[in-house]
């Protein structure tokens, strides 16, 4: 039975990307071919390079490799912060809000609707030398040129597309935490401050932690933000994407494989990290929800769970 | 809270103990409730202005500037004076095929969801409910998935679709934006059902449910903020996927929406067609907010109906 | 369930043999060369969005007349890097899907050396009548590879009312230029003297290079090699670092592109602007933040002594290699790139044409009054790098240009590794 309704979803990602990740992971073994000093034209095949891929990401291109690692870091570690701290406050603020509920959490998604590109050239446009931003600050900044000041205007676009992505989720987490609890937990006489450290959080820890793991799972990949919104080449904010897109543009797609495995590396290291850290009970064993003095009180309390759908369904 | 009633009486029996509402209810507390509080509820509307503000301020910002006429796009003033449809009129031009698109994107994207939804509800399903081997290893190998660049799997799947025959079809579109959505999709699902309490599943087996009947009508709507999120969230992946449609297609009729966009041009190709890209920025965006708004109700309220049966 | 896996097995194993031999096309079995072909009927044309609107009453055109030989328009995204991309996509994957193809004139060099394209024969292309530097664009190692289809060079925009009203005539050299500025400029607040593109893109390259032409050096020569350790090639780069540090140029230039430059001088803050000869038309149509109109004239861009020297901008159509059909592609090259199809294209959406003789056309000069400074910016035009990894080369470049006008960097140093890492990227 668990094969069964497991299956659909393996097969489906296998063809997608396990294919073509054996595939770019072969690749990434090869170097492009040299181009024929007589003819002029590229050799034919790929010829096998072994790891040179890989050793020379760290040696010959290592300033450039160690460059855009930290920047991919520090981007992704202040704009997921302020996400998950954003998000999260969008989401304490329109499970409050009593009215107009629907109204508020569609007009959060625009900022995550809109393309990742038209959102890059909206705020290209607003951070252009004579655009609303400095008007608005009323002096000249070059958000553009390299500096900390780009990666300010990238955090910015980030967070403001992203937020919304956080705080969607985690409002459907707090939608399924009973009104009981709460009632409970005011007869025992906690203030909102306790309410929201013992209660609120730990219940709705689950689907934030969901949130901001999958956040960073794409943050460290960003591209196309700091691509089209600064520019390409950019050492400010060039990120391992970046790295491996240039090299793909260049037709070098075994170092471009080598770059993302590396990324890919990187990713997990840091995904396994979180999780072991942070949220042992997402990967599996039942046991860790059911442990929390929160949940135990919660499942006592099981009717009133309907009406979290119940507010929903009209709000 | 105040219009909540009519639907709520259907339930009612099932928590006579619940109040119908947060709402003032008196005698509960010693103490004033925070919502009943003047200040409180204050805080409350500034903070929800506060959220749409920070949403939309940059939003508003595009639709002004889609309403400029094309030459004083890069003009600073706070509302397009002369307005103009120019832009608008560009987009919908059908020489542009960008309605076409839309209807493209909407097949895709919606595709895409209901899959994903299907797929990966099963998913979860089994992985927050059954024990079985290679659990973690399932968990993981999912995750995964979404820790690979796109850019290194574009050209190797543009190859492998090719040998399918896959070029210009639709699902060449939807089977890698589900793959995209799945983990997230899987992820997020098995988190929400592990919160479900065992005890009522297991009380409607008692009663004579299968398996089956008891997901079906106590843990899926219970979930369904879970459900209904997901759904949006892969639905605006599936919606914005760029990379994998422009490598799949090459016709005008099986281009979707961020394609088209990609396509407009400016009066040469030095001139960036800004009025027109923030123009679809705005045509792309309000589609998507009026599903969300229809489904809101549709969706939810159908899950929980289906719960009382 | 298994019907799914077998055939997806057999596909991945394709897939991957094909990987394997790198070869072996998936579409087409054995394609002609372009020299010697013969085959007839359906193909494609793939360019970038059409600007001009003129592409698709061509096409029709055509098909009227040829309706065995269907010419069906493949449009990629507007932006240049992501149709090279899908072109180099359908040339890694061998498929017949695309026929002819619209290249930016600075790639024939990598797609004639990877084979992408094939040489197309000498005899049947009029390149006698193009503007001579525009065949540098579509040469490899001595063969044709393309056929010049639109073209384009540097003009210097100025305020003609400006320099009525001093009295002074448009410069001709950088000298004469910061001359101008020093009479004009008291009396404007806010104006300055030049802009150009600086930004960290391909117009920094194009800048960079007409900077070290118009000193009299040379990037690369017309086999690839660098020349930047010369005395040419600094002061080039320097007279760019001096206008940025003596305020000639706005401190706000090094964001500039095109566009931006072209709106700092309708909004009255530049009194000179390098740029393309598209501005003309878009600088005369009234806009609110549009102070310009029937104010500015064009002139050659200036030099160090005497006009400087522009780069080449411009497409050229090439047929791809793993193409079908290609007799009748060559036909369609021909046709395309013909006399009436540039006079279209240049009435319709002043696309600069490629021919001598339309230069010399009095009726469309005085139609076009840019044509005549125009044709004297391509006669002295030097083309961009003409190198096989043309992308790498234009990175290194704009890296090291940019961190020299940024002060990062001293002009010395920046040129000396550009030379050192463009070297290395020669074959």
């Amino acid at each position: 039975m668990a094969a069964l309704l497991v299956s659909p979803t393996l097969l489906v990602l296998g063809l997608v990307i396990a294919y073509p990740v054996l595939s770019a992971l072969y690749t990434s073994l090869f170097t492009a071919p040299g181009i024929d000093p007589k003819t002029g034209f590229v050799e034919d095949g790929d010829s096998f390079a072994g790891l040179d891929n890989f050793t020379s990401i760290f040696s010959a291109a290592g300033d450039r490799f160690w460059n855009a690692f930290w920047n991919t870091s520090f981007l992704t570690l202040t704009s997921v912060a302020l996400e998950t701290i954003i998000g999260l406050g969008m989401a304490l603020i329109m499970h409050q809000a009593l009215r107009g509920r629907a109204w508020v959490r569609a007009s959060i998604l625009v900022p995550w609707a809109i393309p990742t590109a038209i959102s890059a050239l909206l705020w290209r446009w607003i951070f252009d030398t004579e655009g609303i931003a400095n008007t608005i600050i009323n002096t000249e900044v070059l958000w553009t040129t390299e500096g900390f000041q780009a990666q300010v205007a990238v955090i910015i676009a980030e967070v403001w597309k992203t937020a919304p992505f956080v705080g969607l989720l985690t409002l459907a987490g707090l939608q399924i935490i009973s009104e009981e609890v709460y009632e409970a937990a005011r007869v025992d006489g906690a203030g909102p401050v306790r309410r929201l450290w013992s209660i609120t959080l730990p219940l709705v820890k689950p689907a934030l932690l969901v949130a901001v793991l999958f956040r960073l799972l794409d943050a460290l990949r960003m591209f196309d933000l700091p691509y089209i919104l600064i520019g390409p080449g950019k050492e400010s904010v060039e990120t391992l994407s970046m790295l491996a897109q240039d090299e793909a543009a260049n037709v070098r797609f075994g170092p471009a494989s080598a770059y993302a495995v590396v990324l890919f590396l990187y990713v997990f290291l840091i995904a396994f990290a979180f999780i072991k850290l942070l949220g042992a009970d997402l990967l599996g064993d039942r046991q860790s929800g059911n442990g929390k003095p929160g949940a135990r009180k919660r499942l006592s309390l099981m009717p009133g769970n309907g009406r979290g759908q119940q507010k929903e369904a009209t709000a | 809270m105040t219009g909540t009633t009519p639907t709520a009486t259907s339930e009612a029996p099932a928590s006579p103990s619940a109040p119908a509402s947060p709402a003032p209810a008196p005698g509960t507390g010693a103490r004033p409730r925070p919502a009943g509080n003047p200040w409180a509820t204050g805080f409350k509307y500034a903070g929800v202005i506060a959220v749409a503000a920070w949403c939309l301020a940059p939003f508003y910002w595009m639709l002004v500037g889609s309403l400029r006429r094309s030459d004083d796009v890069f003009a600073t003033s706070l509302w397009p004076s002369p307005m103009s449809l120019s832009n608008y009129r560009g987009v919908l031009d059908p020489s542009q095929g960008f309605v076409r698109s839309l209807v493209n994107s909407l097949v895709v994207a919606g595709s895409t969801t209901v899959l994903a939804l299907i797929v990966g509800i099963a998913t979860a399903y089994a992985l927050a409910r059954l024990d079985f081997r290679f659990k973690r290893l399932v968990l993981t190998g999912i995750i995964a998935t979404s820790m690979f660049p796109v850019v290194a799997i574009a050209i190797p799947l543009l190859k492998l679709f090719v040998g399918f025959g896959w070029i210009n079809t639709y699902q060449a579109l939807v089977v890698p934006s589900m793959s995209f959505a799945l983990p997230l999709a899987v992820w997020n699902l098995t988190a929400f059902f592990r919160q479900m309490p065992l005890e009522l599943e297991e009380s409607a087996r008692v009663d004579g449910c299968s398996r089956g009947q008891a997901f079906r009508k106590v843990i899926l709507p219970l979930a369904a903020p879970g459900v209904f999120t997901t759904a949006i969230l892969t639905f605006v992946m599936a919606w914005n996927e760029f990379l994998i449609a422009v490598s799949m297609t090459n016709k005008q009729s099986m281009m979707t929406a961020p394609v088209a966009v990609s396509k407009f041009t400016g009066a040469t190709e030095f001139v960036q067609p800004h009025g027109s890209q923030m123009a679809a920025g705005v045509l792309v965006t309000i589609p998507l907010v009026i599903l969300v708004l229809f489904f809101q109700r549709r969706i939810v309220a159908g899950l929980t109906a289906g719960a009382v049966k | 369930m298994s019907a799914i896996e077998r055939r997806l097995l057999r596909c991945t194993a394709v897939t991957a043999a094909l990987t394997l031999v790198g070869g072996c096309g998936l579409g087409a079995s054995s394609v002609e060369s372009g020299v010697s072909a013969k085959e007839r009927g359906p193909i494609t044309y793939v360019a970038g969005k059409d600007t001009s609107g003129v592409v698709p009453k061509l096409i029709k055109r055509w098909n009227d007349r040829n309706p065995g030989e269907k010419v069906t328009f493949i449009e990629l995204p507007e932006d240049a890097d992501a149709q090279r991309q899908q072109m180099i996509q359908n040339a890694q994957l061998k498929t017949d899907t695309y026929t002819v193809l619209s290249l930016d004139a600075v790639w024939t060099a990598e797609f004639a050396a990877n084979r992408w394209i094939d040489e197309i024969p000498e005899s049947s292309f009029p390149f006698d009548k193009t503007l001579g530097p525009i065949n540098g664009t579509v040469a490899y190692r001595g063969k044709w590879f393309a056929m010049p289809y639109t073209s384009d060079g540097a003009l210097l925009y100025y305020r003609k009312d400006l320099l009525e009203k001093a009295n002074v005539e448009p410069p001709k050299t950088q000298d004469e230029m910061r001359e101008v500025c020093g009479k004009v400029l008291k009396k404007q607040p806010g104006m300055s003297c030049y802009g150009g593109q600086f930004e960290k893109y391909e117009g920094l390259t194009v800048n960079f290079s007409e900077a070290v032409n118009s000193a009299g050096g040379q990037v690369t020569d017309a086999k690839g090699n660098p020349h930047l350790d010369t005395p040419e090639a600094k002061r080039g780069l320097d007279n760019l670092i001096k206008g940025f540090r003596d305020g000639t140029m706005p401190k706000n230039g090094i964001t500039m592109m095109e566009e931006t430059g072209r709106r700092a001088f309708e909004k009255g803050r530049l009194l000179f602007y390098r740029n393309w000869p598209y501005q003309y038309a878009v600088s005369n149509t009234k806009a609110k933040t549009n102070k310009v109109v029937n104010k500015f004239g064009v002139a050659p861009i200036p030099g160090e002594k005497g006009t400087g020297a522009s780069s080449l901008g411009g497409h050229n159509l090439a047929l791809a290699n793993t193409a079908r059909n290609k007799a009748t592609a060559l036909d369609f090259m021909r046709y395309m790139t013909s006399d009436e199809g540039a006079r279209m294209r240049l009435t319709k959406a002043s696309q600069a044409p490629v021919f001598t003789k339309l230069y010399d056309d009095p009726k469309l000069a005085g139609q076009f009054p840019w044509l005549p400074v125009l044709k004297k910016s391509i006669v002295g035009a030097e083309p961009r790098p003409r190198v096989v990894r043309y992308g790498d080369s234009t990175k290194v470049i704009q890296d090291e240009a940019y961190a020299a006008l940024t002060g990062k960097k001293s002009s010395e140093a920046a040129l000396k590794s550009m030379q050192k890492e463009l070297n290395a990227l020669k074959p």
